[in-house]
């Protein structure tokens, strides 16, 4: 599932082009989710603010055991240029935590097909330590 | 008794495999329509088994009490087609899980369950009596409602009912959820609803659903083989290319609403049922 939080919308293109014919993430398996309750991987685009971390939390804590985070982009991992501006809380790991980061300001599709892979071997990872 | 066993054990266990390998071929066809290479075909086994590994997480016990009842009744009515019994019998237990599925979605006070079971008793409310209409046109070509019989029956059917087999076509579209006919919960990725019926069922129970699914594809296309079935290599044949225009239909129509899915599926599917067997009674 991938959601935006107060992201610029140059990273979330990104992520969008990794479903194209050019990238195609569905080899792996991979389909962009809608649904928090079927999902098992979050990407999570922009910096995180005030207003949308009860949002981010919310959407992960409706997510089912095991899953994993994906945090994309330079404000995604760390509150980017925005880190100090007073509305910002900044990275995704300030609020919920954080196996996989991509850096970059747009993170490369081939750079979060890469973080989307890694991310799914942690997700293995936990599935057999929860077996 | 070993014939039957072997016909459960058909229904059972191999029915559900077919039901996830059409699944997959079906992505893979569709992403090559999309000139995208698409996932391994056995990648619904692979969801599945991943669903069953998550945590079960449900909104009250009705949910997860509906979700077992749509599988088993999925089941059952499958392997009472394998075993060749009566028709009416294998659709009213069939109709029983596709109530149930709903009932589990109205359960929860979610909006995108609520709304989704509404459009899936819309959508149930227009496939059964074309079901059921090309179960008594099966009756009134062949004399009986039992699959075994109409497995007797020496012409393929398709050639007396040509027409009913367009209106089995639409109750598969349906039911396989495909488009224009995917707003109560689609298949694919694309969101309707977040994800309609399906948006409050999670992990296991999903999978389960998941299941479910395979069990109610296979029956529908054991129906449609019943139309060709004095020939296994013609009976594979027609589903081979009933299956192929289901997925092109899919990839070239958007989605509609459910006024029209009402008005167009019953006018056009009464109008044909009706003159198909106008047609089959003036020739005897």
């Amino acid at each position: 599932m991938h959601f935006d939080c107060g992201s610029c919308n140059g990273c979330d293109i990104e992520v969008l082009a990794c479903l194209t014919p050019m990238y195609d993430i569905e080899r792996f398996g991979i389909v962009n989710v809608g649904n928090p309750k079927h999902a098992d991987i979050l990407l999570v685009t922009g910096t995180v603010n005030h207003r949308n971390k009860k949002v981010l939390k919310n959407l992960y804590d409706q997510m089912p055991e095991p899953k994993a985070v994906i945090a994309i982009g330079a404000c995604g991992t760390s509150g980017g240029v925005f880190r100090e501006a007073y509305n910002v809380v900044g990275g995704v790991d300030k609020v919920i935590p954080v196996d996989v980061y991509v850096p970059g300001c747009p993170a490369k599709p081939e750079a979060i097909i890469d973080g989307v892979v890694l991310g799914l071997q942690k997700f293995a990872e936990k599935v057999e330590a929860a077996s | 008794m070993i014939t039957t066993l072997i016909l459960v054990f058909i229904g059972l266990i191999v029915a559900p495999m077919a039901g996830g390998l059409i699944a997959g071929v079906d992505r893979r066809v569709t992403a090559w329509f999309q000139s995208r290479q698409g996932p391994p075909i056995t990648q619904a086994f692979y969801d599945v088994a991943k669903l069953f590994g998550k945590e079960p997480m449900a909104s009250n016990v009705w949910q997860i009490f509906c979700a077992y009842v749509y599988v088993i009744a999925a089941a059952l009515s499958c392997v009472l087609f394998f075993l060749q019994t009566d028709l009416l019998l294998i659709f009213f237990v069939q109709a029983i899980g596709a109530v149930f599925l709903v009932i589990g979605a109205m359960s929860v006070p979610s909006p995108y369950s609520q709304v989704g079971a509404q459009r899936e008793l819309i959508q149930i409310l227009t496939y059964e009596p074309l079901l059921i209409l090309v179960f008594v046109s099966l009756y009134l070509a062949t004399g009986s409602f039992q699959v075994s019989d109409i497995l007797a029956h020496e012409q393929p059917l398709l050639f007396k009912l040509p027409l009913m087999f367009i209106v089995l076509g639409y109750a598969l579209t349906i039911k396989l959820r495909k488009s224009p006919f995917d707003f109560s919960t689609s298949h694919h990725a694309h969101q309707e609803l977040v994800k309609g019926v399906l948006t409050e069922y999670s992990g296991p129970y999903l999978a389960l659903i998941e299941v479910a699914h395979w069990y109610e594809t296979v029956l529908v296309l054991g129906v449609c083989a019943l139309f060709w079935s004095t020939s296994i290599p013609m009976m594979i044949v027609l589903l081979v290319v009933t299956y192929m225009a289901e997925i092109i239909i899919d990839n070239t129509m958007a989605r509609m609403t459910w006024r029209w899915m009402l008005k167009y599926v019953w006018s056009v599917g009464l109008v044909l049922s009706v003159v198909n067997l106008i047609w089959l009674y003036a020739k005897i």
